[in-house]
């Protein structure tokens, strides 16, 4: 009983929010991680993106709220959602071609790239807080829980409680719905194929004739959407507020960076390694040692080996560790 | 006209600005020398972090985007050196926080031995990770019970270990070298690769800095801030006290309130002043000289400096190390000017990329560019403010007063910062690339 209940702790306290924010921090190194690939930098810009996507929604749910369409049980905000996707389609591609593509005829150095993309993260930012605020806003409606914890408890008997949200549910199941839907289109059709080959190998690319602004648009296009779907999720499962998203980006980067940078799947998996040792190592583990330990040995402090305030330092831990050691990453990246 | 008066108008065209600000209240000047003085000093503060971000973009183009952090050390800086220690924090835990602080660096040195010590393997990794766990609960077990012995004394005033005591102008180097020795850990670590890396590491940096200023009380306080800094001059409560500068400014015909704020700020814009001077003429001296030259050879062409014998990695080290220790005297000097320290409210877009926004639009590679791109910028930052509510009142002059949209309008003002600097930013890297006073 003792090790169901702490099993029921594990899941509860650390698993489920783990893999909840682990499909977020990958869909949004998946993004940065194919701007990497095809258009060769580091886009700083990237979680202001997610915060206008998720801003976008965040109207017309409120809208939608407001003329009574609802998804029931769900979410509206899934019904916004491709609304929210076709904004920061239009947002991305007006940027790229008023302020990127210049410097992708100039052939700029990859640092000025980023100083540029510096300049649109400004922007974003000032526009979301323009329309929306710096505050903190919720738009999550519809049923909280699939599982809530006191109906875990009368189901199963069992003293600890495991609550699952519709938030978190949703996000893993739009995470893998959304990476099955980006691998199928990179392996299998023809835009997908000429994108992964513009990324090996940009000279080889032109030459077999591929056209490099319709590959550079299919990719705008494919991270607005993944940016937009992880802010929503995020908003979702958290709060939206702007400065919470720029902040993300360091998280997100060292995803991309710890899975190897320009390659898809590291991507998935540095968010999962960055979310598990995040919520881990900041996670009181007493409650779960009380189950396992023998009553004389039960810990008195609250095991927590670092206090929640330094997330960020665990990302940017594990940042350094793979920076010393495998500079491209778990799975082969782009090389240095 | 030559390229040397047209620069020389160009500080002139900023010192009008400054000075219009001082007396006239047309449009979006202030008619204030208060505020005035006040946009100049943080201007002067806002040239020294831009000239050290120049050493490190534009002699030697490394991208650093941490500057935040090591501003917030070098004010860090100022309440270690200066605040007075707190009676009986040491016999409390003081001793055993340095220990616990010794005893976490020892680890980490040991890993790192083994690390280059013994052959790679399975051995070489239970040996490491025995270290690391085995030294980090031997830390946490004497760092824990020391801090919160400190952290009890006191803690609605005190509950830090204090200071040193020590007269405030020492804490400006010690803000630098505070900054310098971050800046070699992380150059240590990301130089030599990719520069990106090196952006994302900075980043990530400044991010710790920040959180352990806001949540280790023991160290200054945490958001429960540090107040009432001691200042390299007199305040303004002593000198309106002081019958011999209440007869000076009676003989002069001013107000003694507003002449005790006036003579506080301007003793700051001349010190200032001077440390700007000084470190402008260095940094003029390091352009030229043969140092200098090789900087901006290995910016140029790292492969061919490479082959000419320049060890890159480390002369990229050095330039990083110098010109964040050069941001690390700005943000003690801030924090002085201030006179506390409040870590909540370092914000990555006020102190990383405005500084980013200063030198280019000065001209990165120019020192009198960053001079000027910090001072003319910061004005700016201060006036979008005023100008932007001045557009958005005409935009709305023509809508009911109650209308959602302008009251909405009218309430975002403020942010229209941010989106002017990102678009100025934009513009100047597209159409003047080379900022206002380019390279030589």
């Amino acid at each position: 009983m003792d090790l169901l209940n702490a099993l029921v702790a594990l899941t509860n306290y650390v698993m489920i929010p783990a893999v909840a924010y682990g499909s977020q921090l990958a869909l949004g190194a998946l993004g940065v991680t194919l701007i990497y690939g095809v258009l060769r930098f580091s886009n700083f810009a990237h979680g202001d993106t997610m915060a206008f996507g998720a801003m976008t929604t965040i109207l017309v749910t409120w809208w939608m709220q407001s003329v009574g369409i609802n998804l029931g049980p769900l979410p509206t905000a899934l019904l916004a959602l491709p609304f929210g996707i076709l904004g920061t389609m239009g947002l991305l591609l007006f940027t790229d071609k008023f302020v990127y593509r210049f410097y992708r005829e100039q052939k700029a150095k990859p640092v000025i790239f980023v100083m540029v993309s510096l300049g649109v993260m400004f922007m974003m930012n000032g526009l979301v807080r323009f329309i929306i605020g710096p505050g903190d806003q919720r738009f999550a409606d519809g049923e909280r829980f699939i599982i809530s914890a006191r109906d875990f408890k009368a189901m199963t008997g069992l003293r600890e409680g495991l609550a699952f949200k519709t938030s978190q549910g949703i996000t893993i199941i739009t995470a893998v719905v959304v990476v099955v839907a980006l691998f199928w289109f990179l392996n299998r059709t023809r835009t997908g194929k000429s994108m992964r080959a513009y990324s090996d190998n940009e000279d080889l690319a032109l030459l077999s004739g591929i056209n490099p602004e319709r590959v550079v648009m299919y990719t705008w296009m494919i991270v607005a959407g993944l940016a937009t779907i992880a802010g929503v999720l995020y908003g979702l499962d958290k709060s939206f507020k702007p400065f919470t998203y720029f902040q993300l980006l360091l998280p997100i980067f060292a995803a991309a960076i710890v899975g190897g940078l320009g390659n898809p799947l590291g991507a998935i998996a540095g968010g999962f390694v960055i979310a598990f040792s995040e919520v881990s190592i900041t996670y009181a583990w007493k409650k779960v040692l009380r189950y396992l330990m023998p009553e004389n040995l039960e810990p008195d402090g609250l095991v927590q080996l670092l206090s929640t305030d330094y997330k960020f330092a665990v990302s940017f831990m594990i940042l350094l560790i793979v920076l010393l050691f495998k500079p491209t990453g778990l799975f082969k990246g782009k090389s240095v | 006209m030559s390229e040397t008066v047209k620069h020389s108008l160009m500080f002139a065209f900023v010192g009008l600005l400054l000075i219009l600000d001082g007396t006239t209240s047309y449009g979006i000047f202030s008619g204030s020398w208060n505020s005035s003085l006040g946009i100049l000093n943080m201007g002067l503060v806002s040239a020294i972090m831009a000239l050290g971000v120049n050493l490190q973009w534009g002699f030697a183009g490394l991208f650093n985007v941490g500057i935040m952090g090591f501003t917030a050390l070098g004010g860090l800086a100022v309440v270690l050196v200066t605040s007075a220690p707190t009676p009986g924090a040491w016999s409390q835990g003081g001793v055993g926080i340095i220990m616990a602080l010794i005893l976490g660096a020892l680890t980490v040195v040991a890993a790192v031995f083994v690390t280059k010590n013994m052959a790679a393997g399975k051995p070489r990794m239970l040996v490491l990770a025995g270290i690391l766990i085995g030294g980090f609960f031997a830390y946490r077990a004497i760092f824990d019970p020391a801090v919160s012995g400190v952290e009890a004394i006191n803690p609605a005033l005190l509950g830090s270990l204090g200071g040193l005591g020590l007269p405030v102008l020492l804490a400006w180097p010690a803000g630098g070298l505070l900054a310098a020795g971050a800046a070699w850990l992380i150059g240590k670590t990301a130089l030599g690769l990719r520069s990106d890396y090196l952006a994302i590491a900075t980043l990530g940096i400044a991010e710790i800095i920040i959180a352990v200023l806001k949540n280790e009380d023991w160290l200054s306080r945490g958001v429960k801030n540090v107040v009432g800094l001691p200042r390299p001059m007199r305040k303004e409560i002593d000198l309106q006290e002081d019958p011999g500068f209440l007869d000076t400014v009676a003989s002069l015909g001013l107000d003694p309130v507003t002449a005790s704020t006036l003579y506080v700020k301007i003793s700051y814009s001349l010190l200032f002043t001077a440390v700007l001077l000084v470190l402008l003429w260095m940094a003029q001296m390091a352009l030229k000289s043969p140092w200098g030259r090789m900087m901006r050879a290995i910016r140029d062409n790292e492969a061919a400096s490479e082959a000419m014998g320049k060890d890159v990695t480390r002369r990229h080290l050095q330039i990083f190390v110098l010109g964040s220790a050069i941001c690390g005297i700005a943000g003690a000097m801030m924090t002085t000017l201030d006179g506390q320290l409040t870590p909540g409210t370092y914000n990555p877009l006020r102190f990383t990329f405005l500084i980013w926004v200063m030198v280019v639009v000065g001209g990165s590679g120019n020192n009198f560019g960053a001079v000027l791109g910090g001072i003319f910028i910061w004005f700016f930052w201060i006036k979008v403010e005023p100008m932007g509510a001045g557009l958005i009142n005409i935009i709305t002059s023509g809508m009911a007063d109650d209308s959602a949209l302008k009251l909405h309008l009218l309430e975002s003002t403020a942010h229209m910062r941010l989106f002017t600097m990102g678009l100025i930013l934009l513009l100047v890297l597209r159409f003047s690339p080379r900022g206002l006073i380019p390279e030589k």
